[in-house]
């Protein structure tokens, strides 16, 4: 295969060579670690498939799909793919730029099934139509909507009304099932939204033969409060309240990777005592966030006792978190460059006074229910997805390494300072509602090892960077020297200034990789700011996981897989 | 009441007042939870702040079996429909507390998809600011419910005494 000519230098990447010449995309090094393909959409599918089957690159998981909305470009849209390989560690970007009177790309459903609801979310959000796509239709804005929400010309403000008759349900459930005479007749069951079950904002409508799901949907968007498009209206510090309450069981982790995010696209880092904070309250947000999952998931199997006991850790936790914050369930301690403020005189001693504490309750549900008959009837072989299936489908943390891949972005790609702990990541093999319960359960010890590992050596130092392009000087010195004065007049008035560009940046939440695609166009704000929600990538898979379980396997399938609405809907 | 000397005494008290009086102490609330207020519920309803102390533990699900409804969390245009239908399927007498900055007001979603107060939907007794409110800010919200049904001042009092008396009061 010939490399084209000198006249475009940039195709002399050392992996133009595995693409076709004529498709060859342009190839070029991110900033942030990715390789970014931009290439026209009668070549997409072309470039996407040998991205996945070229032994040499070898991506495996498709992470993420959305548009960007250029107003003043031409072409106006950009739709842009995360892949990633597993194996070989590295990361693609690949754009393709689009019309704004003839928005259509190719659908990559045929190539990863993980492109079904982040296509439909970028034609519900940018009005893209994805070519070849089996259900494109809207996903998180309800049935009346109009327009597209995430365009640079609505109003954020804008919206329609919804009325009862305007709800979807699904076209099957009008077909006629099947009559061999002795089968019962089909019967369509809807669960949800307000189902105690559902968690309050999910909905799955499925046809049952007797007690047996033959098919099934899952309708989401019930708590879609536009995190992106407020985002794009807010300072860059001010979105991180926002992000708090994407995965609300976990707050800190979202915040702190958000803050990661910009702090790469700056080229600054948060000191090394923010980054020891971080990692101690972004652990124990994991195990709070296990803890709601798991007490959850009993309680909707019958065993309520548990809920409780993890409920007392979660207090335990929220005092700490009170004293460093003041808020107890969404902190909003993140800042660009570190923390809002140091921790409390007490840290080490309360954080401590955890360690000791927790693991008591952990013992305790474990005794219950680890061998417990009726849960193990109840969870095992229940919603078991393959290894190959739950990659397809994009799926990322736990619930991936409860199907036997190890993949966890603390260990394949260290940030904070995780790089220097001690820590397993627990793996099972068998992908079913209990082999999930189990990686949990391990993780949360693995997490207080973690935190007993950086607490040892709390740094001492500031909590939030001295460069003040992007956090302010202290207050007493803004009173004191006309510079810092300046500074504070000048981030106050014009926000942190991004550099123009756009950078992934990732980190382990509590349900798998949750990225930031974050695009700044030099301004105070930023100018898009795509969530890789976890949940998501796990979700779209429920509805085909549920083929062939019972009813009451649907609950506990839906509780295994730790569903947050806040981050799944943003 | 018989006394210990054998004789009885009466305690007298209106109807109403009765009525008010069991009805407070038994709230059976359906939380409407949908965000991270729902998450903050769970704390009051666990053992460490205990809703069950002010008579208000017994959380259903079920519209029919609740007179407390708390909307805890953000309620969006996908979601109004539905809590408009819940909300209906309420017996009377039937009260609503709405937990948090989003069910109150829509919180700092101003939004393309986010209902401005859930007041636009349903009539709200007490309003529970916060995002999301403490435990103690909810349970403060609960005991004022319980004193506005003692009083007779909730929604539900208002709208019969309108109906009793159209021409009475304008409220």
């Amino acid at each position: 295969m010939t490399v084209s000519g000198p006249e475009t230098p940039t195709r002399q990447h050392p992996l133009a060579e595995l693409f076709e010449a004529d498709a060859a995309p342009l190839i070029e090094d991110a900033a942030d670690n990715h390789t970014v393909l931009t290439v026209d959409r009668g070549h997409l599918l072309e470039v996407l498939r040998r991205l996945k089957e070229t032994p040499e690159l070898d991506c495996d998981l498709l992470l993420d799909i959305c548009a960007v909305d250029y107003e003043d470009r031409r072409p106006r849209f950009e739709v842009v793919y995360h892949l990633t390989s597993l194996d070989k560690g590295h990361r693609f970007r690949v754009k393709v730029p689009v019309e704004e009177n003839d928005p259509v790309v190719p659908s990559a459903y045929g190539i990863w099934k993980a492109a079904d609801w982040f296509e439909r979310e970028a034609y519900d959000m940018m009005g893209i139509r994805f070519d070849g796509h089996p259900n494109l239709r809207r996903i998180l804005c309800h049935e009346a909507f109009q327009g597209h929400a995430l365009r640079k010309d609505y109003d954020p403000a804008q919206r329609w009304l919804f009325t009862d008759q305007e709800t979807m349900t699904p076209s099957w459930t009008d077909e006629e099932g099947e009559d061999d005479g002795d089968h019962f007749e089909a019967q369509v069951l809807n669960l949800g939204p307000s189902h105690p079950a559902t968690h309050g904002t999910l909905r799955t409508v499925m046809r049952l033969d007797g007690e047996v799901i033959t098919r099934a949907d899952a309708e989401i968007g019930y708590l879609h409060r536009c995190f992106e498009k407020m985002s794009e209206t807010h300072g860059w510090n001010q979105v991180i309240p926002y992000t708090d309450r994407l995965n609300y069981c976990s707050s800190h982790l979202n915040g702190a990777g958000f803050a990661l995010a910009v702090e790469r696209m700056l080229g600054i880092e948060a000191p090394p005592r923010a980054q020891v904070v971080h990692v101690i309250l972004s652990e124990l947000s994991r195990l709070m966030d296990h803890a709601v999952c798991l007490g959850a998931v009993l309680v909707d199997l019958g065993a309520l006792t548990n809920f409780w006991y993890f409920f007392q850790v979660r207090e335990e936790i929220y005092g700490l978190l009170e004293s460093c914050a003041g808020g107890r369930l969404t902190v909003s301690y993140a800042r660009v460059g570190g923390l809002a403020h140091d921790v409390p005189a007490d840290f080490s001693e309360r954080v401590r006074y955890l360690l000791g504490y927790i693991p008591k309750f952990i013992d305790d549900v474990e005794r219950l229910i680890t061998t417990n008959k009726i849960f193990r009837d109840r969870t095992e072989g229940v919603g078991a997805i393959s290894a190959e299936d739950a990659l397809a489908w994009g799926w990322t943390g736990p619930c991936l390494r409860a199907s036997g891949v190890p993949y966890d972005v603390r260990k394949a790609y260290p940030y904070f300072t995780y790089g220097e702990y001690d820590f397993e990541v627990p793996v099972a093999t068998s992908g079913d509602c209990y082999a999930r319960y189990l990686v949990r359960i391990e993780e949360m010890r693995q997490s207080l090892r973690i935190v007993r590992q950086a607490i040892d050596d709390l740094p001492s130092g500031p909590v939030i960077t001295d460069d003040h392009h992007a956090a302010l000087p202290p207050k007493e010195k803004v009173y004191s020297e006309m510079e810092s004065l300046i500074w504070h007049f000048k981030l106050i008035y014009e926000g942190i200034k991004v550099p123009p560009g756009d950078a992934y940046a990732f980190v382990e939440g509590a349900n798998g990789e949750l990225g930031y695609y974050i695009v700044s166009d030099g301004g105070g704000k930023p100018y898009r700011v795509k969530v890789r929600p976890p949940c998501f990538a796990i979700y779209q898979a429920f509805p085909h996981i549920l083929e062939g379980h019972l009813v009451p396997d649907a609950v506990a399938i839906l509780g295994s897989l730790n569903i947050i609405a806040g981050e799944l809907d943003r | 009441m018989r006394q210990p000397d054998g004789s009885s005494t009466h305690l007298t008290t209106r109807v109403d007042a009765m009525l008010g009086w069991v009805r407070k102490n038994s709230l059976w609330p359906l939380p409407f939870g949908t965000a991270c207020c729902a998450i903050e519920f769970m704390s009051v309803v666990s053992s460490h702040y205990d809703l069950s102390r002010f008579g208000a533990e017994v959380v259903r699900f079920s519209p029919r079996q609740a007179d407390l409804m708390i909307v805890a969390g953000t309620i969006t245009d996908k979601m109004a429909p539905v809590v408009k239908r819940i909300y209906d399927q309420m017996a009377e007498p039937k009260y609503v507390i709405s937990m948090g900055a989003c069910a109150c007001t829509g919180g700092f979603y101003r939004a393309y998809h986010v209902v401005q107060g859930v007041d636009e939907l349903i009539p709200v007794d007490v309003y529970v600011p916060g995002c999301p409110p403490t435990p103690e800010a909810l349970m403060h919200g609960v005991l004022k419910l319980q004193e506005m049904i003692q009083q007779g001042e909730t929604n539900y009092d208002r709208l019969r005494a309108r109906n009793a008396d159209p021409a009475a009061s304008p409220s």
